[in-house]
């Protein structure tokens, strides 16, 4: 069998959703792709959650865009290391995200207006409460595993501890309990970057027309840098200088594009601010400032995981210096306190916090071997 | 499947139902067996990729690291028992690493293969560094990077303050009784801190 079973929906929902801040939000919809099918027991589901930039569209070609892989393809599929002919996969895009989910863009049918400035901040709890109303929709009462890397990991680990009795195994990939100084630091250099684009407009750029482009282009190159590694860019782009084949290897003594790596950056830049919004990025990356799940315990984090029930997979990669395996020890430390079932994995691969996207034979072996005792258990 | 030699003399020092890490636990082979043996609570520690990846493949918690980094992962006498079988010849670190196993360990057991076995000896006096089944390895090739015997070790313990409350030796499997250090190819040690 190889059909993956690609089902997309729109999933609406009335009741109000309470929030961290004190507001709540209501009549909001949540975009779903599905892979797989969901066993007579309901217990082979598996909820996989996004990072900053990605969707709901985890596996598989889009059905509206042929062009478009689904960001997890080379681990969510047919016989991939989470083997959809056995689990029943979600991924969902979290509320405030710009990929047809309620977000900044919608238009509030309070007002028939975009929310823009008016979209409440989020955190990954609030997310995470959302995606549990969709696991009751969906008629999911334990997760057989609820996985993500990075932002997504930091979910993962909420509903460890929120929903305790209803994931069965929490995967955690190059996260990190909560972010440095220096990482906020580089969220606040990127929110900047679009805060003072004067396409902008408070937040409130869609009724102008316009969108702070230069603002998310910036703010995507810097958040790009943070995703390599040193010797990754050096690996890709070393020094080289972006000429034209033949053309003189020399310097033009301009501030064009001279470098590689500049052009590259430039690109991912370019292509980014093409298809993402500008809220969505503010929004999200202030999620990921705010997530400290021991900040209420005096910051400790072993009293923060201590509900935790799940099983746990922690992976973290060498040369990760965004969320290093540093990060991920304290999780797996926390985890330890608490007796709590754990394995950790720390993968030697070069491309820094990018691994956890790509393939690499002994991460997605050990995914999919720890993937394999979790279908024993919940795949009949 | 062929189990080691020491794994039923440590099973004979852990309490059914307690917690157990292993240190070094390859494969998880000992882990498996003391699971199923003495219903504990398991988690393992080894470095290796592919030990790594058969340790998930059995269901065993495992946690990737270098034991030469010590046990900051692990509070103080967080472990009824701290395992550290035959690995104690491949570290560097061996006061930090016996230290910190008793520090981690409410007991351990520690075995190491006994250079002091009247072959190594003799392989020695006649000019080789030994080559046998406890010391399959060439000098060369050997991943052992402390040389030690029963007396050796004994006099350490004595020297970081670890108690040694038991001791088993073995050759092919069976317990020698006497002259140990000269007859014995396999050593294992019950200890504990004595702070």
């Amino acid at each position: 069998m190889t059909e993956l079973h690609l089902l997309k929906q729109t999933i609406h929902f009335v009741e109000p959703l309470p929030l961290q801040s004190g507001t709540s939000i209501e009549n909001y919809d949540l975009v779903v792709e599905t892979y797989g099918q969901l066993n007579a027991k309901a217990s082979n589901a598996i909820l996989i959650c996004h990072a900053l930039n990605a969707s709901h569209h985890v596996a598989g070609v889009n059905p509206d865009d042929p062009s478009d892989i689904g960001w997890w393809d080379n681990m969510v599929g047919p016989n991939k290391p989470i083997d959809t002919n056995r689990f029943f996969v979600i991924g969902v895009n979290n509320l405030g995200s710009c990929f047809g989910s309620t977000g900044p863009m919608s238009i509030n049918p309070k007002t028939n207006l975009p929310y823009g400035a008016s979209f409440p901040v989020l955190t990954v709890e609030d997310w995470v409460n959302a995606q549990v109303r969709l696991a009751d929709r969906l008629g999911i009462k334990q997760f057989a595993a609820v996985m993500g890397g990075s932002l997504g990991g930091m979910q993962a680990m909420s509903w460890a501890t929120q929903y305790p009795e209803r994931i069965a195994h929490c995967v955690v990939i190059a996260s990190t309990p909560k972010l440095s100084a220096q990482n906020i630091a580089f969220n606040e250099v990127a929110r900047n970057a679009i805060l003072s684009d004067p396409d902008f407009h408070g937040g409130d750029y869609y009724k102008h027309g316009v969108v702070p482009k230069s603002g998310l282009r910036l703010a995507r190159m810097v958040g790009h840098i943070t995703y390599l590694s040193d010797d990754d860019m050096a690996e890709k782009f070393g020094r080289d200088l972006q000429r034209a084949a033949g053309a003189p290897d020399e310097y033009r003594f301009s501030f064009d594009v001279e470098f590689a790596v500049e052009s590259y950056l430039r690109h991912q830049g370019d292509k980014f601010s093409g298809y993402f919004d500008a809220n969505t990025y503010l929004l999200i990356t202030r999620a990921l400032d705010y997530f400290d799940p021991a900040k209420r315990f005096g910051g400790d984090l072993s009293q923060a995981l201590s509900p935790a029930q799940a099983h746990f997979l922690v992976v973290s990669f060498s040369t990760d210096w965004r969320f290093s395996p540093d990060r991920s020890r304290e999780i797996v430390k926390a985890l330890l306190d608490n007796k709590a079932n754990v394995s950790y994995a720390e993968i030697d691969a070069p491309h820094g916090h990018d691994a956890f996207l790509l393939d690499d034979a002994r991460y997605h072996k050990l995914v999919r071997a720890y993937f394999e005792k979790v279908a024993e258990d919940r795949c009949n | 499947m062929q189990l080691r030699a020491d794994f039923d003399a440590i099973a004979n020092w852990v309490t059914p139902s307690s917690s157990l890490l292993d240190l070094g636990c390859g494969d998880g082979s000992f882990l498996e067996f003391i699971r199923i043996k003495r219903h504990v609570k398991t988690y393992g520690v080894e470095i290796m990729d592919a030990s790594v990846l058969a340790c998930v493949k059995k269901g065993l918690n495992v946690i990737q690291q270098d034991l030469e980094g010590g046990l900051a992962l692990f509070e103080d006498q967080s472990f009824d028992t701290v395992v550290l079988s035959q690995t104690l010849q491949t570290i560097h670190q061996t006061e930090r690493i016996l230290r910190e196993v008793v520090r981690v360990g409410k007991q351990c057991v520690v075995s190491f293969p006994n250079f002091g076995h009247w072959s190594h000896r003799y392989a020695v006096a006649l000019g080789r560094m030994p080559v046998s089944k406890s010391l399959p390895y060439e000098w060369f090739n050997t991943p052992n990077v402390r040389v030690l015997t029963i007396a050796d070790f004994e006099a350490l313990a004595h020297k970081l303050g670890i108690d040694i409350m038991g001791r088993v030796v073995l050759h092919e499997g069976k317990v020698v009784q006497w002259v140990p250090n000269l007859l014995g190819s396999l050593a294992i040690y019950r200890v504990r801190g004595t702070q």
